[in-house]
């Protein structure tokens, strides 16, 4: 059996008088799409921020790649692979695709124009975007100094998940991609997140349409009232199973849970 | 823009979309935002020089451009804030604050009965009032980043203080021309090039301009100054330091008021508290006829030298035609209106 690549145990966050978090455990294994769901308030977005590094929970452990860590920003759960795609996507609008791929960790000039005057590489930084977008199979090059504010809800979307893609890292957390998306573009984002696993990059999905997270998902976290109530894969239970389970009508007992990672995770 | 583009990848054909004239010329003007305040300056100057013919005289341009002077040194900082989405009505107070500091310093006998200082080394004095007019910078950054409160109320305060802190050390005694060492006035010093007359100080807007023009374009810094001012809540998720963003910004813009301090002194050949109280406003006016939104995230500091040109094209423009002050007033207003019109517009480009 192997690692989990991202791991939390007893984790507890407290927002004032409201739990966020109740004692919540979570397991994400290599190369697999983890679905996370759960009915509103049930955790959710709470369990992802804490791996995100946008919260830091008040009791509980997590670990990633076998590391224990506490992350205190985004930047410092960057720096262990784990970046998230925001439900608000995070770009900035005016700025064009290239700069906001590399929205706070821009690439300098080689020797002097880069270490004294600080000069960008700009060159650089567009061809390795274009690179970037060109391997997701999501752009044409000549668009890259396209302002993001001029592409479309899906297009955005992608230029957000290549951000995530582009710098190595391990994980991907994914808020909610296709909410404010048609069918088209939703789908074309489901295709990115295959993708991504087919590049060995694990992916945590937070969704709220059923069709889609079973359509994609290696595994479903069903959370409720702030933990994990149980694990199920697409294969051994139902969509409506997965409802009972998130509305409490269904408990399924350990033995039926699927914990550990799939035989072969694709 | 890549209407034609060609490949044969899946949004391909969305970026393919044929567009109308109009669609076009708002797409252009969407990405070099101080095109428009540029063909309404090279509009302007066109439609005057035709009215009257001393209107394109070098004499009348290179008057027209030592005019700009304060008010384009002082655009540069206001164009810096109004990036990131924020405002600085103080922006004349600190300058002011500077320049009487500075020139209390390099005064030959002691002007302030408060601060006896006086005959220092020029040089030193005019560090010194750049290195308050720094720290005033500071001050309204501190207030805004750490308390989290509105550029506006902060900068409608400090400029108050800033003024009345002036008069308190100061007084209101205005010091000549002839009190201070030379140094002081160098910013005002004239020379020709071609048949154009520039004085030192016009020579160091222009500098700072491209200065500022290359930053915000080549160096990371410039991006997050963008990216602050587009969407604060966006750039903290990407790993943005927002807060030492903004209190950089309005530390360098302090450092920006306190060089149009010098220049001012040189322009006007002396030190006073009551240079132009509406400083503040002139320069959001040619931020805002420059091309920069006042809703942060876009705009081009070299806007605001065309802006603040435009504005004296246009006051100097219709004075040679004997309109008078009051109509002038009136079509800078209606100039400033159109700017922000023409702002919305362009905010709406889709893809």
């Amino acid at each position: 059996m192997s690692e989990p690549i991202v791991k939390g145990r007893n984790l507890v966050k407290r927002f004032g008088s409201v739990v966020g978090l109740n004692h919540a455990d979570f397991d994400l294994f290599p190369g697999e799409v983890l679905a996370v769901i759960g009915d509103n308030g049930a955790g959710k977005s709470t369990l992802i921020k804490c791996f995100a590094g946008a919260h830091l929970p008040d009791e509980g452990e997590m670990w990633v790649a076998g590391e224990q860590v506490a992350f205190k920003s985004t930047h410092e759960a960057r720096e262990h692979g784990v970046e998230t795609v925001f439900q608000t996507l995070a770009v900035a609008p005016a700025l064009d695709i290239s700069a906001n791929l590399y929205l706070g960790r821009e690439l300098r000039k080689p020797g002097f124009l880069g270490k004294v005057f600080r000069q960008m590489d700009k060159k650089r930084m567009r061809q390795e975007s274009g690179q970037h977008l060109q391997d997701l199979g999501i752009m044409t090059v000549q668009n890259i100094s396209q302002a993001v504010e001029t592409l479309s809800g899906g297009q955005r979307q992608a230029v957000s998940v290549a951000r995530a893609a582009a710098f190595g890292s391990k994980v991907i957390i994914l808020d909610e991609p296709t909410a404010a998306l048609g069918v088209r573009e939703s789908a074309k984002v489901l295709s990115l997140i295959q993708d991504l696993r087919e590049r060995g990059i694990s992916v945590i999905l937070i969704s709220h349409n059923m069709p889609q997270v079973f359509e994609v998902a290696d595994r479903i976290h069903v959370q409720r009232l702030g933990h994990r109530a149980a694990v199920v894969t697409p294969q051994t239970h139902s969509m409506n199973d997965a409802v009972a389970i998130m509305t409490g009508a269904l408990q399924v007992p350990e033995n039926e849970q699927t914990l550990t990672p799939l035989g072969s995770p694709a | 823009m890549s209407t034609e583009a060609t490949s044969d990848l899946d949004l391909e054909e969305e970026f393919a979309v044929k567009r109308s004239p109009i669609q076009r010329l708002q797409m252009t003007l969407h990405r070099y935002p101080w095109l428009s305040s540029l063909i309404v300056l090279v509009v302007v100057v066109l439609i005057f020089g035709l009215v009257n013919e001393r209107f394109l005289l070098p004499s009348t341009i290179s008057l027209m451009i030592q005019q700009t002077v304060i008010v384009g040194t002082l655009a540069i900082a206001q164009t810096l804030i109004i990036l990131t989405a924020g405002i600085d009505l103080s922006i004349g107070a600190i300058m002011i604050f500077g320049q009487m500091l500075m020139a209390n310093f390099a005064v030959y006998t002691t002007a302030s009965n408060v601060l006896p200082i006086a005959g220092q080394n020029p040089w030193v004095a005019i560090f010194l009032g750049i290195c308050a007019a720094t720290a005033a910078g500071a001050v309204n950054g501190f207030l805004i980043v750490r308390f989290n409160l509105p550029p506006f109320i902060v900068t409608l305060g400090t400029w108050s203080v800033f003024m009345g802190l002036t008069l308190i050390l100061f007084k209101a005694r205005t010091i000549q021309g002839p009190e201070m060492p030379d140094e002081m006035k160098l910013m005002g010093e004239s020379f020709p090039i071609g048949p154009f007359n520039f004085s030192i100080g016009v020579i160091t807007m222009f500098l700072l301009y491209l200065l500022f023009a290359w930053i915000l374009k080549n160096t990371a810094w410039g991006t997050h100054v963008y990216a602050v001012g587009d969407d604060p809540v966006a750039a903290q998720l990407t790993g943005i330091n927002t807060k030492r963003v903004l209190f950089s910004v309005y530390l360098v813009a302090g450092v920006v008021m306190g060089i149009a301090a010098y220049i001012t002194i040189g322009r006007v050949q002396s030190a006073s508290p009551n240079v132009d109280p509406m400083l503040n406003l002139q320069t959001i006016t040619a931020v805002v006829i420059g091309g920069t939104s006042l809703f942060g995230g876009r705009g081009a500091v070299i806007g605001s030298l065309l802006g603040a040109l435009i504005v004296n094209a246009v006051e100097m423009g219709l004075s040679l035609a004997g309109v008078d002050q009051s109509y002038r007033t009136t079509a800078i207003g209606l100039l400033v209106i159109l700017a922000v019109g023409v702002d919305q517009w362009i905010r709406k480009v889709k893809a």
